[in-house]
């Protein structure tokens, strides 16, 4: 009847797992009920949960990094706390649990925090930017959406029920299959990635198409804002790259359930395959992750330095061959393969070529911020942070791509600081810089400043702290994943990395202090115009929070930095354009089907992995009906009368008509 | 909407969509028809690329029989033959079943629908047979790698065409309970759209893994 499920699946004799589980279920229960007493559940089920509007969906996805990432840091405190006792002796995490803290810490921060935060951010500014209404296929986007969401979920009740895989954030064969890990583990990465990388691939579709084929008029390929270049060429490598993911999990899939033999040792089986195959995937997924972040970054400089970005079309060539060579070096991950000095030359070489275009962004980036006006806000606070840390983590790449070294350093904390150099350095400062710099664009008021600073220097000092020591602990010889060793010279080096790790709580500690106290003070902090920054794209021509609709009228573009320029034709003329003539608009209607597929999404991966075969079919049924339902709809929009348009866009221009008297001159 | 903005209300342009609409926007984007039309090419593209992952593996391991049986030794072409026959037919009146939505001739589109429905159905109970033969010799897909990759790459393929029977019948009971309205109309696009993609992935399976199989 259930399967493999039984009550022993449930670690009652490990108290780590099982206080750390009660705490989140009382969080979760406490959260409910806190909820439900209020009588919120209606509103959030009518604008939240069913919402199709991108901007919600955005915030959605962002809300789910941030809780992923408090469970991601948890991870990295105890391994962190682990190797700093575990000098001679087991410290407090048995192996078997280590193993699994490293792989869901691993897991989680990829998959369920710098994933959904990126494309949160997208989701959010890109239909804005193009002075459009909402992304080509709204619906989708929330199941999208609901399916990353059943993905995490899954991850964490694997924390209660059951294990996670203690095969690291990548299932390696032959130690993932069957043979060695005869667990459910392992299934719940598979399940867990499989049904969230379907959510990822529908979102990519959906954000290239929207790119491409959604534009307000005039707003041409070279009249876009760099964000939304940069979301392009991310979300094509989505379209790419994560089918190659789907297939290869698949393959071990059918290792695992039906005893095929891909991977394994025996019957011709090649576990190299497996390498190859994860890292065709893997290797784009890390610019996938890492685009986004550079968009962040050009409008956040371009913005604070009140200096339209320079060399636009160098950007524009230097992301799109980025996008290009992502998929030519997957192989320096594995140098070590030994696929002979000619293919590891010919990689070697491919990545140091990467370098090229990520520098013409560095410099284009600094030529920006040249001669312009710099207001050091926290957004821009990021964006220096990460010059200077991206910088570091891309030499220690080139030095990774050199195959002889690659020989020396593979797998060992060299490279586990090399990573988390530009995925810290670069994705969430990333993530960071877009949350504060879109915040009041989302949310109507500021992000608190001060605490925004405080919690910038306490990330960027002990991040330093942190992983610097790694770099050394590398070279020393000390490889990944230990949970125990005995060498005396790495242990101060460990003990520093744990202090680097107390310092980014910290900076995690303001960062939740920012959000509560901004939100207590948000009277105060109030963004009464729409462009708190005084923005240059136009995400800034429409109220904060922007109506459902977004923009009354489509705007007319004729240039690059399109609101900018609209502000300064305003200011020549003193004032507004004429009233436009308001007509009604047609918003797609919301719709549960998002969240009733991953319901059943769940249980169908649930069933999976506990072999429930019988829910399994239930739930794939559910799904299918579902999809029949949300097809057989009759009325797929709503109609927002002219009158309401009217009212809500002659507020907002009253306020722009007063804001006009303080606008800054063109330079 | 920017309140600087300069323009006068935008002049309604000839509407060139797939319905007429009141609303502002409808007139000053792409049609819908054109944007679902572009997204379901990306997803048949993304699709695309995860038979090549497929095929790459398949060709990987073509030769680790692991002392098994070979393709040489398994495949039937006359088999294969009809099945190509099948799905290349289903493809021809996949195309009059569209003919047939869009000028709204319901014999056509009915008739035409269930023809591809039983080609597709043949198709996939000779597959089903072949496999069913091979298990039952002794070569199902835990054999070797080989078979693995092979009963992977033509299984994927087998189950897509399952899924597109499944959308085609509720896509006739979708044009059968709501007419042929403009949403219903681009889903039949993208249906018509995926059934041909099914098509060109068989011919280079067909190729790669039957007549080079043999030949080898």
């Amino acid at each position: 009847m259930l399967g493999k499920l039984t009550w022993e699946a449930i670690p009652f004799n490990q108290p780590i797992p099982l206080f750390a589980a009660a705490i989140v279920g009382a969080v979760i229960i406490f959260t409910l009920a806190f909820v439900a007493l209020k009588g919120w559940l209606p509103y959030l089920w009518r604008e939240w949960i069913t919402s199709v509007d991108h901007k919600r969906i955005g915030v959605m996805y962002i809300v789910l990094a941030m809780v992923m990432l408090l469970r991601g840091f948890t991870d990295a405190i105890m391994m962190r706390s682990q190797q700093a006792l575990a000098f001679q002796s087991g410290g407090y995490l048995p192996p078997e649990h280590y193993n699994q803290i490293f792989s869901a810490h691993g897991t989680l921060m990829i998959f369920f925090v710098a994933m959904p935060f990126v494309i949160g951010l997208m989701n959010f500014v890109v239909p804005l930017q193009l002075g459009v209404r909402d992304v080509a296929f709204p619906t989708l986007n929330s199941v999208g959406f609901w399916l990353t969401a059943t993905g995490a979920l899954l991850v964490n009740i694997s924390l209660v029920v059951g294990e996670f895989a203690r095969t690291g954030w990548l299932p390696y064969p032959p130690l993932s299959e069957l043979t060695y890990s005869p667990g459910v583990g392992v299934d719940y990465y598979l399940w867990a990635i499989q049904i969230s990388g379907v959510g990822t691939l529908l979102t990519g579709i959906n954000l290239v198409t929207t790119v491409l084929k959604m534009h307000a008029p005039g707003m041409t390929y070279t009249r876009m804002p760099m964000f939304c270049w940069t979301t392009l060429a991310s979300n094509l490598l989505i379209v790419a790259a994560f089918p190659v993911l789907t297939a290869t999990l698949a393959m071990l899939l059918l290792d695992r359930y039906l005893g095929f033999h891909f991977f394994t040792n025996e019957a011709g089986g090649n576990v190299m395959m497996f390498m190859n195959l994860i890292w065709a995937w893997g290797h784009p997924e890390v610019y996938i992750l890492i685009l986004p972040a550079f968009g962040v970054f050009s409008e956040v400089i371009s913005t604070f330095s009140r200096k339209p970005l320079f060399g636009y079309r160098s950007m524009v060539m230097a992301t799109m061959a980025i996008c290009i060579l992502s998929f030519t070096v997957w192989l320096h991950h594995f140098f070590t393969m030994g696929a002979g000095p000619q293919v590891n030359a010919i990689f070697g070489i491919a990545s140091m070529i990467i370098a090229v275009p990520t520098g013409v962004k560095v410099f284009n980036w600094l030529f920006t911020m040249y001669g312009g006006r710099v207001v050091y806000a926290p957004p821009i606070l990021w964006a220096i942070g990460f010059m200077v840390t991206f910088v570091i983590g891309g030499m220690t790449g080139v030095l990774l791509a050199v195959p002889p070294v690659d020989f020396v350093l593979h797998n060992s904390l060299f490279l586990v600081a090399h990573f988390h150099n530009v995925i810290i350095g670069g994705v969430l400062f990333g993530s960071f810089a877009g949350y504060t710099y879109w915040f009041p664009k989302a949310f109507g008021f500021k992000l608190h400043e001060g605490l925004g600073k405080a919690a910038f220097w306490f990330w960027i000092v002990g991040f330093y702290v942190a992983f610097m020591p790694l770099y050394v602990l590398g070279l020393m010889g000390m490889t990944r994943r230990m949970q125990q060793y005995d060498v005396a010279a790495w242990r101060p080096w460990l003990l520093i990395a744990a202090a680097g790790a107390a310092i980014i709580l910290v900076g995690i500690i303001l960062q939740i202090a920012q959000l509560v106290v901004s939100i207590r003070r948000r009277e105060q902090l109030r963004d009464e115009t729409g462009d708190p920054w005084n923005g240059r794209s136009l995400e800034w021509a429409t109220s904060s929070p922007p109506p459902a609709f977004n923009f009354a009228i489509l705007p007319r573009v004729t240039g690059g930095d399109a609101y900018w320029s609209q502000k300064q034709r305003a200011r020549q003329l003193a004032g507004l354009a004429d009233e436009p003539h308001y007509v009604p608009i047609e918003m797609p209607r919301n719709s549960a089907t998002g969240f009733i597929c991953a319901f059943f999404a769940t249980f169908m991966g649930f069933a999976l992995i506990w072999h429930i075969w019988w829910l399994v079919a239930v739930s794939a049924l559910g799904a299918y009906a579902t999809f029949v339902v949300f097809a057989w709809r009759d009325r797929t929009e709503d109609i927002i009368p002219a009158e309401v348009v009217a009212r809500i866009d002659r507020a907002n221009r009253s306020i722009r008509s007063e804001a006009l008297a303080t606008l800054e001159a063109p330079r | 909407m920017s309140a600087f903005d300069a323009a006068a209300p935008y002049p309604a342009r000839p509407q060139w969509g797939d319905r007429p609409s009141a609303a502002a926007h409808a007139s000053e984007l792409l049609s819908k028809r054109i944007v679902v039309g572009y997204g379901f090419w990306i997803f048949l593209l993304s699709d695309i690329v995860m038979f090549s992952t497929f095929f790459a593996t398949y060709a990987v391991l073509v030769g680790e029989t692991a002392g098994g049986p070979s393709g040489a030794e398994l495949f039937d072409l006359r088999n294969t033959a009809i099945e190509t026959a099948c799905l290349l037919l289903s493809s021809f009146t996949c195309g009059i079943a569209s003919i047939g939505a869009q000028t709204r001739r319901g014999s056509w589109f009915y008739g035409a629908m269930t023809v591809t429905f039983v080609f597709g159905a043949a198709f996939i109970f000779l597959e089903a047979r072949e496999f069913a033969d091979l298990v039952a010799q002794g070569a199902g897909p835990t054999r070797s790698a080989f078979l693995s990759a092979f009963f992977t790459l033509v299984g994927c393929h087998g189950l897509h065409v399952t899924a597109g029977l499944l959308w085609l019948l509720t896509m006739m009971a979708q044009v059968f309970a709501k007419g042929y309205r403009a949403d219903i109309l681009r889903r039949m696009l993208c249906f018509s759209l995926f059934w041909h993609a099914l098509d060109i992935i068989w011919v280079a399976l067909f190729t790669v893994v039957y007549l080079m199989g043999v030949a080898a």
